[in-house]
């Protein structure tokens, strides 16, 4: 029981970050109907700028209070990692709009390819070990099992983790159920051409979809290196398709969908490792996925696609 | 771009040119801030940050030149400097069925003669070159292979890379656990294992369309090299399979000594003839599957997948059985992805599943889509491009004399490479060469493309 009850908070965790960044492939998938195969790449750059930036803070300029770090730490890698999510999409992907199907997303592999050497070569192949900064937590219950002790403990960093994702999501959902932007962006999802007839920037609301979504993966990145510590050039191809698979588990274009599927691709991950065996867990992530989608090919949260003819 | 104002465009002014250099400029600032200026590394105690103002500050006045001279000369201006370029590019594009053809024969007789091309011509790098062109025919063959899926039938594979591991792990564990099982034994076993393997994914998937397929291949992609990284004592795990024998000529082994290929036809023995035999073996490979492909094309089964790809709807009411379509594109592309592992197997003697990775699917579906979607020769052109250039990198010695001895262009290949993918897509979006025609097509020019109809448009 005990061992169950950390694996579930452990999942829940790890599950906040995929949501994370599944949001930002549910986003463009919703608005352009591509796979941005570069937002993994995405995080793992937002990771690598959270990773300088703290560094620079704590070390260069010598501040010592955590939270105050931490804060700045987000802000600065959200606005720099919307940057490079921007740029991706001003380079590669909006001079291929209106191309066929399949030229923005061979651009994505590409620029997927582009942004994983592009980070190995400036900063090394080498993992970059970030010793646990935020220490400590809540035992919320003590048992014993054969093995000895066992102590389901809630750690500050899987508090910070959980609250900071759902209050992100909050943010997140009234910005799209609320604002002019998030009208637009609804509108654009809908039909593109309408919205552009009716003086929707189609091209602005397109970039801002992308920076929003480059924003977010751009906090899983800091919590990613938060939470397990090391990071390297290439974690953004399978916390990517991970997200990817959530983002169509719960159900591709629907917000509550991606957080949702985040979540379980989470609890299924941790789960597998922890009571079947842990070489096999992205197998079990990828076969949830392919059986999501022949059975359930909409998602949890998804709507059925009408096909036109 | 297309004003046709006598006036100057105020888009096309110098200040108009310099103030769009600068925000690049600026752009390039930003996002080469934390890569370019900054670097962690690991020190004593914990990680430490370098810092390389003089790399950043030349990335940055490198990009805004660059933008500014193009901007100048090419993008906003009235008489682009590479307009004689383009026009000259269309024409060449009007006369390409012909040129195609051609290029295809000259080509095929370059290749019939090529390693004794190298062998007379270049001595001294005989044995590099022919390796070189092993590998870049690898990748036409693997790249014909794929045609037949994603270039003909429309069917999005990521995950081809799956059915090159099973040939070539078919053939290394049939041949290194049974004696009798040589090369051209395992050869049509591969095929048919990966075929087998093509049928089984493909079923799953088969209700799935565009985006989701590809990124369902691509997930059994991973699932088939985590599955061969995993199971030791089947795989050999992480360790790969070593010892796999090298193939024989009628049985005729490239061996020194007595029994030997060139004791055999009194030849003086040379290693270079074990190479020339692997480079006819895959460009006989090669030409198989080009040859099955064109006769595949004018079948009936041929022209389902040309109309599966131009048009799914259409296809089922018009009676075709697409289930079945679709499971022969992806065995028969399967079947020559095996080939073509087993044949990359017998040439490095060890395979691990790191030869396996997504990376190689990805260069794979590059080849072919750079190429020309269902373009044979596009196929060719692609792999030459993109994989003879770049291994060239490896050899460009005079790169390391502007840039100091520790220049390594290697590291660098990559990043070229994606470079290169995204900007010939983004350059000619339709492939290098752009032939897409159905083999049988109405005469009747449609008012709007399929692919059109597929993005909303044309309702």
């Amino acid at each position: 029981m005990e061992y169950f009850v950390q694996q579930l908070i452990n999942g829940l965790t790890l599950g906040s970050i995929y949501g994370l960044i599944a949001i930002g492939y549910t986003m463009v998938y919703g608005i352009i109907g591509m796979i941005n195969f570069a937002h993994g790449d995405i995080f793992m750059i937002g990771s690598f700028i959270a990773l300088a930036t703290f560094l620079v803070l704590t070390t260069v300029l010598g501040f010592a209070f955590l939270p105050v770090v931490l804060l700045i730490v987000l802000i600065v890698s959200m606005l720099f990692t919307s940057a490079w999510g921007w740029t991706v999409e001003r380079l590669a992907y909006r001079p291929l709009r209106g191309s066929f199907r399949l030229a923005p997303l061979i651009t994505a592999i590409g620029m997927s390819i582009v942004l994983q050497n592009f980070v190995q070569v400036t900063q090394g192949a080498r993992v970059k070990p970030l010793p646990p900064q935020i220490q400590g937590g809540i035992t919320l219950m003590e048992g014993n099992t054969e093995n000895g002790a066992i102590v389901v403990q809630l750690s500050y960093m899987q508090i910070i983790i959980i609250v900071t994702t759902l209050v992100l999501m909050t943010l997140f959902t009234l910005l799209i159920s609320r604002t002019s932007l998030g009208r637009a962006q609804r509108a654009c999802e809908q039909d593109r051409k309408m919205a552009s007839l009716l003086g929707v920037n189609v091209d602005r609301t397109i970039s801002l979809t992308f920076v929003m979504g480059a924003a977010l993966a751009s906090v899983a990145g800091l919590m990613f290196l938060l939470l397990y510590g090391v990071i390297d050039f290439y974690i953004g191809f399978l916390a990517g398709v991970k997200a990817f698979t959530a983002a169509v588990l719960g159900g591709i274009g629907s917000l509550p969908g991606a957080m949702l599927g985040g979540l379980l691709i989470g609890l299924i991950e941790v789960f597998w490792s922890g009571y079947f065996s842990v070489e096999y867990k992205d197998v079990a992530a990828f076969s949830i996925l392919a059986i999501v989608l022949i059975f359930l090919p909409s998602g949890l949260l998804g709507k059925p696609e009408v096909e036109k003819v | 771009m297309s004003t046709v104002s006598t006036n100057v465009n105020p888009e096309n002014s110098f200040q108009a040119s310099i103030k769009d250099a600068l925000l690049a400029a600026f752009l390039t600032g930003v996002l080469g801030f934390y890569f370019l200026a900054l670097r962690t590394d690991i020190a004593p105690g914990g990680l430490a940050v370098t810092t390389r103002w003089g790399l950043w500050f030349s990335a940055i006045a490198i990009v805004f030149a660059g933008r500014l001279l193009l901007n100048l000369f090419v993008w906003r201006t009235d008489k682009p400097v590479t307009r004689g370029l383009l026009s000259a590019s269309a024409g060449v594009g009007t006369a390409l069925p012909d040129l195609g053809k051609w290029l295809g024969r000259a080509l095929f007789a370059f290749a019939v003669i090529l390693p004794f091309f190298f062998i007379i011509f270049f001595p001294g790098q005989q044995r590099q070159y022919i390796d070189l062109a092993i590998l870049i025919m690898t990748y036409i063959m693997l790249g014909w292979g794929l045609n037949i899926v994603v270039g003909l039938a429309g069917l999005l594979d990521l995950g081809y890379v799956a059915f090159y591991a099973v040939g070539a792990y078919s053939f290394a564990l049939l041949s290194t656990h049974y004696e009798f099982i040589g090369f051209w034994t395992a050869l049509p076993l591969a095929g048919l294992l990966a075929a087998f393997w093509g049928v089984i994914l493909g079923f799953p998937v088969l209700r799935l369309r565009g985006d989701y397929l590809a990124i369902v291949t691509l997930a059994f992609g991973e699932i088939i090299r985590v599955v061969l990284l995993n199971w030791y004592e089947f795989t050999g795990g992480p360790n790969g399979i070593s010892g796999i024998p090298k193939p024989t000529f009628f049985g005729l082994e490239f061996s020194r000594g007595e029994g030997g290929f060139a004791d055999f036809f009194g030849l003086e023995f040379s290693t270079i003839h074990r190479f020339v035999y692997l480079y006819y073996i895959i460009f006989l490979l090669a030409i198989i599957t080009n040859i099955v492909t064109m006769r595949l094309r004018r079948l009936p089964v041929g022209r389902a997948w040309e109309a599966l790809r131009e048009d799914e709807i259409a296809c089922r009411s018009l009676g075709i059985n697409t289930t079945n379509t679709k499971l022969t594109a992806f065995a028969i592309g399967a079947m020559f992805g095996g080939f073509a592992g087993s044949f990359f197997a017998t040439r490095q003697g060890f395979i691990s599943p790191e030869s396996f990775t997504f990376l190689e699917s990805a260069i794979i579906l590059a080849i072919v889509v750079l190429g020309g979607l269902g373009s044979q020769i596009g196929v060719v052109i692609a792999s030459i491009v993109m994989i003879g250039g770049i291994e060239m990198l490896r050899n460009i010695g005079f790169l390391s004399q502007i840039f100091g001895p520790g220049f390594d262009p290697t590291q660098y290949r990559m990043l070229i490479f994606g470079l290169a993918m995204v900007l010939i897509m983004v350059w000619k979006p339709r492939g290098l060469i752009s032939t897409r025609e159905p083999s049988a097509v109405l005469k009747e020019k449609k008012k709007i493309g399929a692919d059109m109809v597929a993005q909303g448009e044309g309702h």
